[in-house]
């Protein structure tokens, strides 16, 4: 079998691997200022995982769990101090204030659940 | 893209106070209706609650309420762990039927293929089976292992790999290749003619195994936090319109009576207004003893009423009460991560993407440089390394530790604040400990009366209390308490005046009257010399002696002592045992600080020290090279906490609000320091024990999958070996943080 077909094949798969997971960033969702913002927990993501907020203005983040496995238990916002204990099935409210422009991590205790407010 | 689901709209209930008309209603109405996002806001006046709809922060408002001049607090459950314990068992029950189903199908198939009982790939008969086969074994990865497949694609699609993308990517192309061998059987090399069904299903297996088993022992790193609600009542006996009734405790409201008989535990928050008796608090604060209570005493919610029956008025409800804010407190360091934790998040947050790219570069390796059966190996060695690699045992090395060390600590009643809180703890070299409150009781008593000729000693306690009755000096009220004990007859002062740094002076019984130190008697050459020269020896005895003179002539000494806490001397001898250097911090002076010192055995005594400078002292012990830990009471003490590398607030009861501490210690006993500082450690051992653990297993368990010791020794590591290793790597993990549970406060033994 000609290698060189399935070697050049590995390496843009890795040069996809690279750009896809590191380099790509998706385009934040945007939501009105003055309602919750829904975040759905379940299958290994958060829905939506980016989402454009103003910097400086509370946000409430509305949690609806739907993965009942440990590791979706808790949201850390890392860098805002703010964690918070989802329940499975109901919703729950997170209340949080970027202080300035800037991204703001939000993860499981894994950090295998990953997502972002995008402050601007 | 934001989902739609179907959220309900919040309503929060709130208890007012302070409303003394129906015209209240409508202001406190009004109020809530102009917070931003209350859509609705309604008052009931009987009852003193207001219902709001909307999308908004509880505190918000209760801040709304209470600018408008009233109080307010939010009407809430007591919580509940049984909901959240039922789905947890649900979910482990799944996992289990997971395991078995997929390990029904994957057994049989592993244990018949070395005995050659499978029928061959290349006849017709052979071909149907291992076609049904395949078909059972897609069932299997649909039912057991559906929620990999999916949790992966979403994954993917989010720009988001997680450790579903590898086990589905290692099953799922283990299926994939095994049906293209089995289906197309012309276009695989006959040498790598195998099926792998058998793998793919034996992996599932043991991975809903592993999760099961990891959700087992998840559930007992929470006990801490399941012990403290536990403690919450769930009824409380209040009187409404004269009658008694027992309500939900979550009806209860602010300032309502309520009633505790002997046995029962104390509901809310709030203040005796009617009977006496004592308290045991140690759920709370792990102190042993319990605590006298009378009318105007604070009783806390979920403690336990023993002897007396007693009425208290609701100050502290829901949210609000030390249970609730402790259980806060320690909820949220739970979440927090010291910086120990930092590199494992960090290698987490990028190690799937890594993880795949060495797939691909082992896939190439094997591809071109491999022995034959090479298609075979290539995608043995590349499934091997997807299963193999755990990013969860990465993640999860720190915060279960913390999870369970800070729950631990809450047992003893040491709040600890974050985990870097507790990292810095472990890594202290000294400790300053403050003297009075801390090393002593607090509370001064006199402890001897020395009548000069002429005098006796109820006279001397006599005129002494009379002038002190109107200093607010803490050795003051020590002297005024021993007069009232002997039932002495005191005297009104005139011209009272405190000297600074030397006692007081005032008038009693038309006598000029003298009460202080050695420099006050100095400075009005009142001669001591008729007075029995015990001063020095009572000094020795950390015993502060005080002079009496009565119109210029020396009429006693009185000597008062703050007493060393009966377990000071011994919890001082485990700091030292746990190799910390012991210093005491007081503005005594250095000849008393000494003598308490010798008494309790510490290193380094800083004596003299006024009150603003003990933060200076600590900052100079830090310059030394010191890391230094300062106890001391929240309030006096604050700065000096603040500079420390970590403040133990000391004694707090259950006043949990102390922002300076990095650590609270809810009960009086310097033992709470020696078991926080233990804990501490104990946990960040702990942490470095599970990622040392976890770095290892795929530092070494990746490169081994991927076949590097083929060469060497021929060893290629079946992907099921690896499958059995990497379900059992988190709950390894976990087990090891679980055994901080056993952890013992040394002031037991």
């Amino acid at each position: 079998m000609n290698a060189w077909p399935v070697n050049l094949a590995g390496l843009a798969l890795i040069g996809l691997i690279v750009w896809w997971f590191w380099r790509y960033r998706p385009k934040a969702a945007r939501v009105a200022g003055s309602q919750p913002i829904e975040v759905v927990v379940a299958d290994g993501v958060y829905t939506p995982a980016r989402i454009e907020v103003p910097a400086g203005k509370p946000v409430t983040l509305r949690f609806l769990r739907k993965d009942p496995s440990p590791c979706a238990e808790k949201a850390l916002f890392d860098s805002l101090g703010v964690s918070a204990d989802l329940p499975v099935g109901k919703p729950l409210d997170v209340t949080v204030t970027p202080p300035r422009p800037g991204e703001y991590e939000f993860t499981c205790q894994m950090r295998m659940y990953r997502g972002a407010l995008v402050a601007k | 893209m934001t989902a739609a689901i179907p959220v309900p709209a919040t309503a929060h209930r709130l208890s007012l106070s302070g409303m003394s008309c129906a015209g209240c209603v409508a202001t406190v109405e009004n109020a809530l209706k102009n917070v931003p996002g209350v859509t609705e806001a309604s008052v009931n006046f009987a009852e003193h609650t207001a219902t709001v709809q909307g999308v908004v922060d509880p505190k918000t408002l209760i801040a709304a309420v209470t600018a408008a001049g009233y109080g307010a607090a939010e009407l809430r459950g007591a919580e509940d762990e049984s909901e959240k314990e039922a789905a947890e068992l649900a979910h482990y029950r799944a996992l289990l039927r997971k395991f078995i189903v997929a390990g029904v199908v994957g057994l049989p198939l592993m244990l018949a293929e070395p005995f050659g009982l499978m029928p061959m790939l290349d006849t017709s008969g052979g071909r149907v089976f291992w076609l049904a086969v395949g078909a059972a074994t897609l069932g299997v990865l649909i039912y057991a292992g559906g929620h990999f497949f999916r949790g992966a694609w979403k994954g993917l699609r989010a720009h988001n790999a997680n450790m579903d993308t590898l086990i589905a990517l290692g099953t799922g192309a283990a299926w994939l290749y095994s049906m293209l061998v089995v289906a197309f059987p012309g276009i695989v090399p006959s040498l790598a003619r195998h099926a792998y069904f058998e793998a793919a299903a034996i992996i599932i297996a043991l991975i809903n195994l592993g999760q099961a088993l990891e959700m087992r022992a998840r559930g007992k790193t929470s006990e801490a936090i399941k012990r403290l609600i536990g403690l919450q009542p769930k009824t409380a006996r209040v009187i409404r319109d004269g009658k008694e009734m027992d309500i939900p405790i979550s009806e209860v409201g602010l300032d309502e009576t309520i009633r505790v008989r002997p046995g029962e535990k104390i509901p809310v928050d709030g203040v005796i207004i009617d009977g006496h008796s004592s308290v045991d608090e140690s759920m709370l604060t792990g102190e042993p003893m319990p605590v006298e209570k009378k009318v105007g005493d604070e009783v806390v919610g979920a403690t336990l009423n023993k002897s007396g029956s007693f009425l208290f008025q609701a100050r502290r409800i829901g949210a609000d009460t030390a249970l609730a804010r402790i259980i806060e407190m320690v909820r949220r360091a739970q979440s927090t991560k010291p910086a120990i934790g930092r590199l494992a998040d960090r290698i987490a947050a990028v190690f799937v993407p890594a993880v795949l790219i060495i797939a691909v570069v082992t896939f190439l390796a094997w591809f071109n440089f491999g022995p034959e059966p090479k298609l075979s190996y290539t995608l043995v060695a590349t499934m091997t390394v997807l299963i193999i690699a755990c990013p969860c045992a990465l993640g999860l090395a720190t915060p279960i530790s913390i999870m369970v060390g800070v729950g631990k600590a809450a047992e003893y009643g040491i709040l600890i604040r974050n985990g870097e809180a507790l990292q810095q703890a472990g890594q202290l070299t000294a400790i300053v400990l403050d003297k009075t409150g801390t090393v002593t009781a607090g509370r001064p008593t006199v402890t001897a009366l020395v009548p000069a000729p002429g005098w006796d000693e109820p006279k001397l306690l006599a005129v002494t209390a009379s002038i002190e009755t109107s200093s607010e000096h803490p050795l003051a009220e020590a002297i005024v308490a021993a007069a009232k004990e002997k039932g002495l007859k005191l005297s009104s002062a005139a011209s009272f005046e405190a000297i600074t740094g030397h006692g007081v002076s005032a008038t009693v019984e038309n006598k000029k009257v003298l009460f202080g130190n050695a420099r006050l008697m100095e400075k009005y050459r009142i001669d001591l010399a008729q007075l029995p020269a015990c001063a020095a020896e009572l000094a020795a005895k950390a015993q502060t002696p005080m002079y009496l003179a009565v119109d210029g002539v020396a009429a006693g000494i009185v000597a008062v002592a703050d007493p060393v806490k009966p377990d000071s001397k011994a919890a001082i001898a485990r700091l030292h045992a746990i190799g910390l250097k012991v210093v005491m911090i007081t503005g005594d002076t250095r000849v008393t600080a000494e003598a308490v010192a010798r008494e309790v055995g510490v290193d380094e005594v800083l004596a003299e020290v006024l009150p603003g400078d003990k933060a200076t002292r600590v900052a100079e012990l830090q310059q030394r090279g010191e890391i230094v830990g300062m106890v001391g009471d929240g309030i006096n003490d604050a700065p000096a906490l603040a500079q420390a590398d970590v403040g133990y607030a000391i004694g707090t009861g259950t006043d949990v609000a102390i922002e300076s501490a990095d650590v609270t210690l809810m009960r009086g006993s310097l033992h709470g320091v020696a078991d926080a500082i233990a804990i501490s450690r104990a946990t960040v051992r702990n942490i470095k024990q599970n990622l040392f653990g976890a770095f290892i297993y795929n530092v070494f368990g990746i490169p081994v999958a991927a076949g590097v010791l083929y060469p060497l020794t021929g060893l290629l590591l079946n992907p099921i070996i690896a499958g059995a290793a990497m379900a059992m790597s988190s709950v390894t993990v976990v087990s090891n943080a679980n055994r901080l549970r056993w952890f013992k406060s040394g002031s037991s033994t």
